[in-house]
This record gives structure tokens, sequence and C-alpha cells, in this order.
């Protein structure tokens, strides 16, 4: 799936990373909590999360996530959006629930969660 | 494969939001010299782990990388309270860290079990009220 298929299904509104709408994911990873997506994430691009500080975006960064998706229609700070900026992450907002937003993406293509929970 | 390259970093304990700064660097650094994206993923976990550790439990400390042709060294000084008990903080899922740290996102007790995860080596030298070393190395 291209990210900019996620910005579509979820209704989100871009808040950085626009060049990088055509990139490609497979699967995701559903947290609030870092310390699980550092202990679990495998080969997840993208991650969807509730929480708000920079440690979402440098988690990502170490993970080699891709692209951030913002649920429960909060709002990502400006140090949020410029760190996801200079690491080269797609940072986006929605107002759905993370159990919504998961369930359209598995939906829509994107499969497997944590690693050890994979069919 | 570069020469032995350095780097060195303070790391400030009281701000958590800048928590994982170092790391980052570390990271863009490895890319620029051509290390393996496996080693480097390896190292930045291990290092922002350690680094966010630094900053919940020891209002923050040193970091010193080494970076050679056969393994990248990382070693982590704190002046904090020292760890107690190391068998037991190395259990996953034992963590001493407050509520207020968990609503940030950490404190699940997976830092020292994946530091251990993610590195060859890893070796921890602490003293209760004195501070806290930690060592690890990854394999190129």
């Amino acid at each position: 799936m291209k990210i900019r298929e996620i910005v579509k299904l979820l209704d989100a509104k871009l808040m950085t990373g626009e060049e990088f709408l055509d990139s490609e994911v497979s699967s995701a990873c559903c947290s609030d909590m870092m310390s699980d997506v550092l202990a679990y994430v495998k080969d997840q691009g993208v991650l969807i999360t509730g929480l708000i500080n920079s440690q979402v975006i440098r988690t990502a960064n170490m993970m080699d996530m891709i692209c951030i998706v913002i649920v429960r229609g909060k709002t990502p700070t400006d140090e949020m959006v410029k760190l996801a900026e200079e690491c080269g992450i797609t940072l986006m907002r929605s107002d759905k629930r993370a159990f919504e937003a998961s369930g359209i993406l598995y939906a829509g293509g994107l499969s497997r969660s944590l690693e050890g929970q994979n069919a | 494969m570069p020469e032995t390259v350095k780097f060195h970093f303070e790391v400030d304990g009281s701000d958590f939001s800048s928590a994982g700064a170092a790391s980052v660097k570390v990271k863009k650094k490895l890319r620029q010299l051509a290390y393996p994206p496996e080693v480097i993923r390896k190292v930045s976990i291990a290092m922002y782990e350690g680094e966010i550790n630094m900053v919940i439990h020891a209002n923050g400390g040193t970091a010193d990388v080494e970076a050679s042709d056969e393994e990248i060294v990382i070693v982590l000084r704190d002046k904090g309270p020292g760890i107690p008990d190391v068998e037991l903080a190395m259990q996953a899922g034992y963590s001493t860290a407050k509520d207020n740290i968990r609503n940030l996102g950490f404190g699940a007790g997976m830092g020292f079990p994946n530091m251990k995860k993610y590195t060859d080596y890893m070796r921890i030298d602490t003293v209760v009220g004195e501070g806290t070393t930690v060592t690890m190395k990854v394999k190129i």
C-alpha cells in the first residue's frame, strides 16, 4: 500500500512528508507504549499511535518506520513535525480512534502487528 | 570501511523531550559511514534505550561511541542512583519507572532486555549511590 492511500483511507491530514507519499508500506504497529514498539517491531513501516511527544518520532526513526499516524484527533507538536521532517518520516493525523484506524488499514491490505503475534 | 571513529555526547537529564537526540545523530553518522543497515539498527535501538534510561533514572550522563571495521562500542556513563539488583533489572517487564514516565510511552520494563537482545555484548557496572556504566558492543 502506498502512504498516499493511508491518508485517503483514514481521512487524515498530512503534517509533513508529502514527498514520500508514493513510498510503499506493507505492515503496521499500533501502540502508545514506545517501549513495546522498540521491543517488538521488526519490519513494520507504519506506526499508529495516540501518544504525543518527540519520542514517538525518535522511536519510529530507530525502528526504520517511515510513516506515523497520530489518531484520536490529536495534534502533533511543532517539535514533532520538525523532527519528522529531519528524519524523513511522513507524519499525519486522523480523527479516527486507534482501533478503527487499524481495522481500516488491515482491511485495506496492511497486515501484521507485533512480532511473535504473526500467524 | 572507515578507521575508528569516535563520538561523544552529553545527555541532558532535565528534559525528557530531548532524550534520544544523541542516538538520532549516531544513526545518521553511521549511515554516512556506510555501515550495514542491520548493524545501524541494532546500535541505534540499544543506544536509544540506554539514553532514555539515563534520562528517566539518572538525570542524564554521557554517551561515547567508537565505530571501527570490526565492531561498534557504546559506553553510557551516569552518576545516578545505581542499580541495587542488576539481575532483577534485566528481567523483561520489571520497571521502577513512575506513572508519569509510563504516560510518556516508556517504563514497560523492556529497556535492558532490549539492549541485550540487540547487542552482541553487554556489561553493566553499577555502584549504588555512585552511578552506572553500561558497555555494549555490536559486531559488524
